[in-house]
């Protein structure tokens, strides 16, 4: 206890008590968090200097041009945003279905005993690392999709402009499954959440009304749809971003085709590939304008994806989950 | 079957589709985990020996192994959680025990958007202010930008695990004439202490496998590690380069190596979720 208490003015607003250990404790806390904000600022304010000799000589032409030309200084930033949104949205489209599935399943069906284990070895999909995948994807996903499925899908399916290109088992297609693996566990495990924290008396009364055990599950869906649509929406922020797996299986050519089977470029594989060879600063500089582009989209999927889930979480006094 | 209408039939057919086909999905992906496990396991074992694990790289032909990779992982791994816990465990303890009303929200929403930065996007962060004023790659650099990933991670478990204390401890001290810092040093955090050493412990198994910050920060080596201020190798560059390069030997040394991450990642997934277990 300190002896003297007389009020100081700068101990009484560091800590309601006036306890100069307060203080200290208070303010070191203080400090640390605000070094963390530091941290976030300088690096977007590193982010944006160090692009700016690409962004003064392209401006808004970056991302609309198809060139990335390092001999000759012209980079644009189209095919890495086309096949990242590509590579993405495949994913999802993959990935979703399949999220959703586990969720209900783990929820809604599985008795507690074969639940818990069975969430916890979803869950384990999530704690592979990225490089592993990449390395799978290459040796193991790559001659699959060569052999068999890239073939039958050409053969059956190749009057539509998707499933034409190079037979190789390296490109978006690959890559899009690669991710959609990835994010799997992480759209189950907060549809569980989500599912978790919609009340019992919704699924009571469905079935009071008579309704099947998928009429039900329904209900139960509609309920938590914003909160399934913001865990669609974190699972496409982490696809965005990936990028050892994508740039092991993607194939690394910058040019933008429809068709699923030619090998593509992710803004994250541009970076992970180049940035070490950079040649000459304008390179540089656009590949971290690339960085830039890559961190502003995905700072928006995250909030909003966050504002949904959050409100649904939240409100149950559910704790919500590290993304 | 008594007087069942055809809708009826439909719906129950319906619902029992549905119900299998959920079940179906849910085997689908445990199933893909057992055979990527298995899979690595299979190609690992043939190549794993005492001399793949002490031993450097060496050109094709040579063997060659990976010791210098796993000891560059944990010199990593070592840096980042110097780094990375304390001030991780600050920021929880900020967010839960300190902070008031803004500004904790706008810390709150900082650690959040740090969590969902791309990993490559801190590495080009940590080449920006700490290799290129350097003018060379280190391991120093390597372990910063893997602690810029570890503090969003374990700054959430810490807030969440403090908020499981339950109050009558805080009031309880606080009765007792403590003031908060003794409160929370003294009473809160040891209660919180096994949730907050999970949460490390989880942060941990997630930065040691993360590759694209070390592209450009750690870089890579062929030696062992001598000093924090050289580049210097780790497990999942060295997977990465065995894995694009054209030979097969290092294709299987890239399994071997992926084994060893592996068995570290996942048997702390595991020795976790074991010390997590209800007892119920």
């Amino acid at each position: 206890m300190s002896a003297v208490t007389e009020s100081t003015s700068w101990r009484r607003v560091l800590s309601p008590t006036g306890n100069t250990g307060d203080a200290v404790f208070r303010s070191l806390m203080f400090l640390v968090a605000l070094f963390m904000v530091g941290i976030v600022v300088a690096m977007v304010l590193t982010l944006a200097a160090d692009s700016m000799l690409s962004i003064r000589l392209f401006g808004f032409s970056f991302l609309k041009s198809q060139q990335w030309n390092p001999i000759q200084g012209d980079f644009g930033a189209l095919p890495f945003i086309y096949g990242t949104v590509a590579s993405s949205l495949i994913a999802l489209v993959i990935s979703v279905p399949f999220s959703l599935g586990i969720a209900i399943f783990l929820v809604e069906q599985a008795p507690h005993y074969i639940a818990r284990p069975v969430g916890f070895l979803v869950e384990l999909l999530a704690a592979i690392p990225s490089v592993v995948y990449g390395l799978w994807g290459i040796f193991v996903l790559a001659p699959v999709l060569r052999q068999y499925v890239q073939p039958a899908l050409a053969n059956w399916l190749g009057w539509i402009p998707l499933f034409r290109g190079s037979i190789t088992g390296i490109g978006l297609l690959t890559g899009g499954i690669i991710l959609a693996i990835m994010i799997t566990p992480i759209i189950s495990a907060v549809v569980r959440d989500v599912l978790t924290a919609v009340p019992g008396t919704q699924r009571e009364a469905a079935l009071a009304l008579g309704a099947t055990k998928w009429e039900m599950i329904r209900v139960v869906l509609v309920n938590g749809a914003p909160g399934i649509a913001g865990a669609v929406i974190l699972g496409l922020g982490r696809a965005l971003g990936e990028t050892m797996a994508v740039t092991m299986v993607i194939g690394n050519r910058p040019e933008i085709s429809l068709a699923l089977f030619d090998p593509s470029y992710t803004i994250a594989s541009a970076i992970a590939n180049e940035f070490t060879e950079a040649t000459g600063d304008l390179h540089l500089s656009a590949l971290v304008e690339l960085g830039l582009i890559l961190f502003l989209v995905t700072f928006v999927v995250n909030g909003i994806a966050r504002v949904l889930v959050w409100n649904v979480t939240r409100k149950s006094g559910g704790v919500g989950r590290a993304a | 079957m008594t007087n069942y209408s055809n809708s009826d039939r439909m719906r129950r057919a319906s619902s029992a589709v549905m119900t299998s086909l959920t079940a179906l999905c849910t085997f689908l992906a445990v199933g893909a985990l057992l055979v990527i496990l298995f899979y690595i396991a299979w190609q690992g074992i043939g190549s794993l020996s005492l001399q793949f694990l002490t031993d450097s790289p060496r050109p094709v032909g040579e063997g060659g192994g990976i010791g210098n990779a796993i000891l560059g992982s944990l010199v990593l791994l070592l840096i980042s959680s110097v780094f990375g816990l304390p001030i991780g465990i600050c920021v929880g303890v900020y967010l839960s025990e300190v902070g008031r009303g803004r500004l904790a929200g706008v810390v709150r929403f900082i650690v959040d958007t740090l969590t969902g930065i791309p990993s490559i996007v801190t590495g080009v962060f940590v080449y920006a202010i700490l290799v290129l004023p350097m003018r060379h790659f280190s391991a120093f650099a390597g372990g910063v930008a893997l602690a810029l990933i570890m503090v969003p991670i374990v700054a959430r478990t810490t807030e969440e695990m403090l908020k499981l204390v339950p109050h009558s401890l805080r009031e309880g001290a606080l009765a007792l004439g403590a003031p908060q810092w003794r409160m929370t040093l003294g009473v809160i955090i040891p209660a919180a202490a096994p949730g907050i050493a999970t949460g490390a412990m989880l942060a941990i198994a997630r930065v040691s496998g993360e590759t694209a910050p070390l592209l450009f920060t750690a870089f890579g080596s062929r030696f062992f590690p001598t000093s924090l201020n050289e580049p210097i190798a780790s497990l999942t560059v060295q997977i990465y380069n065995y894995a694009i390069s054209p030979y097969d030997e290092w294709h299987a040394q890239a399994w071997a190596a992926t084994l060893v991450l592996m068995t570290l990642v996942l048997g702390i997934n595991i020795i976790v979720r074991f010390l997590t277990r209800r007892r119920f």
